[in-house]
């Protein structure tokens, strides 16, 4: 069942917030890179250059800086480093879990590829795999920074299984392994973690196996700890009401993309965790108006009460030119804040949203 | 005494070095993807790779040899993504996979292209020239006319019927064009995925069956994702034309692809999926042979014209150096039979 959002919600709420209503302000998680970033990602594989990896660590500690003030600066209330020392989002774990090996890239899409990584033996847990990235995020943030990590069913099922009997039972190993990670992470300080599992909207039938994970990631973790579930561009029809039993605090789903065509899915029976709300799409190089954006917020008091709702993008933001994904957040932080006026104010009647 | 033939229906990954290569050439994004009329450094970059799919099936030591695919961006919807009366739309999910195409989008009547009949051409010529390639003939890959349609839109024809019969005689006018080949594979993956409506099974039968008449050659139908339903199986049997139909032994339920044969019978030869397309673990050439013996002692006719051993599915989900490591499989699983 549903963990207890309303235990930990509040310690987001900025002191200086100006409304009463508080609509949650965050996002996905990745970012453009800046394309210096990438260079020196390159340059540190050229064998004739003196750029080694200390000077790519202190790059990739600079671009989380500047990154995580860029979120900063767009007023968000929690904030991310925009994964600026991730590659890929399972390659990046699967480097840090023992039982992966790397083959070779294969084909996604046309000439787009990934290094989809086989598991060939038991997994197991060796370092941490995101402490650093959190303390050092943390330590430059003046808000709460949130923690994406990729979930254990699309760790497991965008790998090739070669020692699993069933690729169900790698998922659980995995989540036990993301389970002691988190826990990691708690004592390290962090209070808002997502888990992404974007491979369940390919394979919405396996949602009990995405639950029974999901109950083994949150296992003696205190409920001052806010869990999110991250899944993007499925049918949602085929895992609602299923996600009501998910043991989490908040579900974030990216509707602009489909104009909240599915909104009324979640409306019957009612939705019980807090809902993170898309509200600018990620695949689009341009910016939506605030106006267009207040739109789309309201979608979400369809949903659930302000007090119950968080505000982000559709997705990660990694693939647009990173002035738009900037100019997003920035709309969307305001956007945000006018919706709140107008709550306070009754201009938006809460039980009647789309009426003006 | 049934012949036992190691083949593969072709689509494979493309070598690492032409990864980086084309992705340069052609770029990353939905509209950089190839159109059919690609300039001359695309074209070279291409004929490399298919010498080297060659290369590579000769050196496994397959008995069919194919072009390979690379150039089918799309995977099986090539065929229509790069013909002039199609446009194609938004990026969409390939089966149930991480994979994504072009949804071509049928506009205009499908006249004759000559795509696929330019590439087989060329990777003949590779064989003819080839050394040690005396004992392996060349093998012709297409989509099945159902699947085809499938995965298509259609805004020209009429109805469902219509779509899938139009489909069939372009498919047909291409194989039409083929140079001499030993076998033509169609793949036919929607028949598990997406199966024809009660009733509507002979529409797909006869589409398929008209693209199998075109060709002299052995007509491998290759499913994939499972088991065929037991009634649309046997509509395939009796009506498709093809002298082999391809099973998939490794996803889905195999108990329900040995009741069907058991139950409905077979064609005179069998193509059987034996090693996975779709995970990086390498069967054994012993487990590969015996899953073939152990399948074909499960049915009861005296024997097969000929048993195809091949991946279950396309190759290209794995990474360059699997793929190879499946070929090699696949022939060493043959020789170990023989």
């Amino acid at each position: 069942m549903v963990r207890n959002p309303d235990a930990n919600r509040d310690q987001f709420r900025p002191h200086d917030h100006p409304n009463d209503a508080f609509l949650l302000t965050t996002v996905v998680g990745s970012y453009p890179k800046p394309k210096w970033l990438n260079r020196a990602d390159e340059l540190v594989e050229d064998p004739d250059s003196k750029f080694d990896a200390s000077d790519l660590e202190e790059a990739h500690d600079d671009a989380c800086r500047l990154v995580t003030r860029e979120h900063e600066r767009a007023g968000l209330d929690t904030v991310v480093d925009g994964e600026m020392r991730r590659n890929e989002m399972v390659e990046f774990f699967a480097d840090r879990i023992d039982g992966y090996e790397f083959n070779g890239p294969v084909k996604v899409w046309g000439h787009n590829y990934f290094d989809k990584p086989s598991v060939v033996e038991e997994v197991a847990y060796d370092e941490p795999w995101l402490v650093d990235e959190f303390e050092f995020t943390s330590d430059v943030s003046e808000r709460p920074v949130k923690v994406p990590i990729t979930g254990p069913y699309t760790l497991g099922f965008w790998a090739f299984n070669e020692a699993y009997p069933s690729t169900e039972e790698l998922v659980y190993d995995l989540a036990d392994l993301v389970n002691e990670e988190v826990e990691k992470l708690v004592e390290a300080g962090a209070r808002y973690i997502q888990i992404d599992e974007p491979a369940l909207a390919t394979t919405p039938e396996d949602h009990a196996i995405v639950g029974e994970a999901l109950e083994r990631i949150v296992s003696g973790i205190d409920e001052d700890v806010r869990i999110g579930l991250h899944v993007c561009y499925g049918d949602y029809s085929r895992i609602y009401p299923e996600i009501n039993d998910y043991p989490i605090d908040e579900f974030d789903v990216e509707l602009c993309n489909g104009e909240y065509e599915q909104i009324p899915t979640f409306t019957d029976p009612e939705f019980e965790p807090d809902l993170a709300l898309g509200v600018v799409d990620a695949h689009t190089a341009e910016v939506e108006s605030v106006e267009a954006i207040k739109e789309n917020i309201r979608q979400g008091l369809r949903v659930v009460p302000p007090e119950k709702l968080t505000v982000s993008p559709d997705c990660g933001l990694k693939l647009l030119p990173r002035d738009i994904a900037y100019g997003k957040m920035e709309n969307m932080v305001t956007a945000v804040r006018e919706v709140e006026a107008e709550i306070d104010s009754g201009a938006i009647d809460v039980d009647d949203p789309l009426d003006d | 005494m049934t012949q036992r033939v190691a083949a593969t229906p072709g689509l494979y990954p493309l070598p690492d070095w032409a990864k980086e290569t084309l992705s340069e050439l052609k770029g990353h994004q939905k509209g950089d993807l190839l159109s059919g009329d690609e300039g001359e450094a695309i074209v070279e970059q291409y004929d490399e790779v298919r010498a080297e799919f060659v290369d590579d099936q000769l050196d496994a030591g397959l008995d069919r040899v194919v072009e390979g695919q690379g150039r089918w961006d799309d995977m099986i919807a090539h065929p229509l993504t790069v013909h002039d009366s199609v446009e194609t739309g938004g990026i969409v999910r390939y089966y149930d996979n991480n994979n994504f195409y072009r949804d071509p989008r049928v506009v205009d009547d499908l006249d004759f292209s000559g795509d696929v009949a330019r590439e087989l051409e060329a990777a003949g010529d590779l064989l003819a020239d080839a050394d040690g390639a005396a004992d392996a003939s060349l093998a012709a890959t297409l989509p099945g006319p159902y699947s085809l349609a499938d995965l298509a839109t259609n805004e020209h024809y009429g109805d469902e019927a219509d779509f899938q019969a139009a489909v069939a005689e372009f498919l047909a006018g291409e194989v039409a064009a083929f140079p001499d080949h030993e076998t033509l594979f169609l793949l036919e993956p929607s028949l598990v995925t997406n199966p024809p409506a009660e009733g509507a099974e002979s529409t797909a039968t006869d589409a398929i069956a008209t693209v199998a008449d075109a060709t002299d050659a052995d007509v491998v139908v290759q499913t994939s994702y499972g088991a065929l339903g037991e009634k649309l199986y046997a509509h395939l049997v009796d009506e498709a034309g093809a002298d082999a139909l391809g099973l998939d032994l490794v996803a889905g339920d195999r108990d329900d692809t040995v009741y069907n044969v058991q139950e409905f019978g077979a064609t005179d030869s069998l193509a059987l999926g034996l090693v996975d397309g779709q995970n990086t673990l390498v069967e054994e050439p012993e487990t590969v042979a015996e899953r073939v013996e152990w399948f074909e002692s499960q049915v009861p006719a005296e024997g097969f014209d000929r048993t195809y051993l091949t991946p279950n599915t396309e190759l290209f989900y794995l990474p360059a150096n699997k793929y190879r490591a499946k070929l090699n499989a696949l022939a060493a699983a043959a020789e170990v039979l023989d």
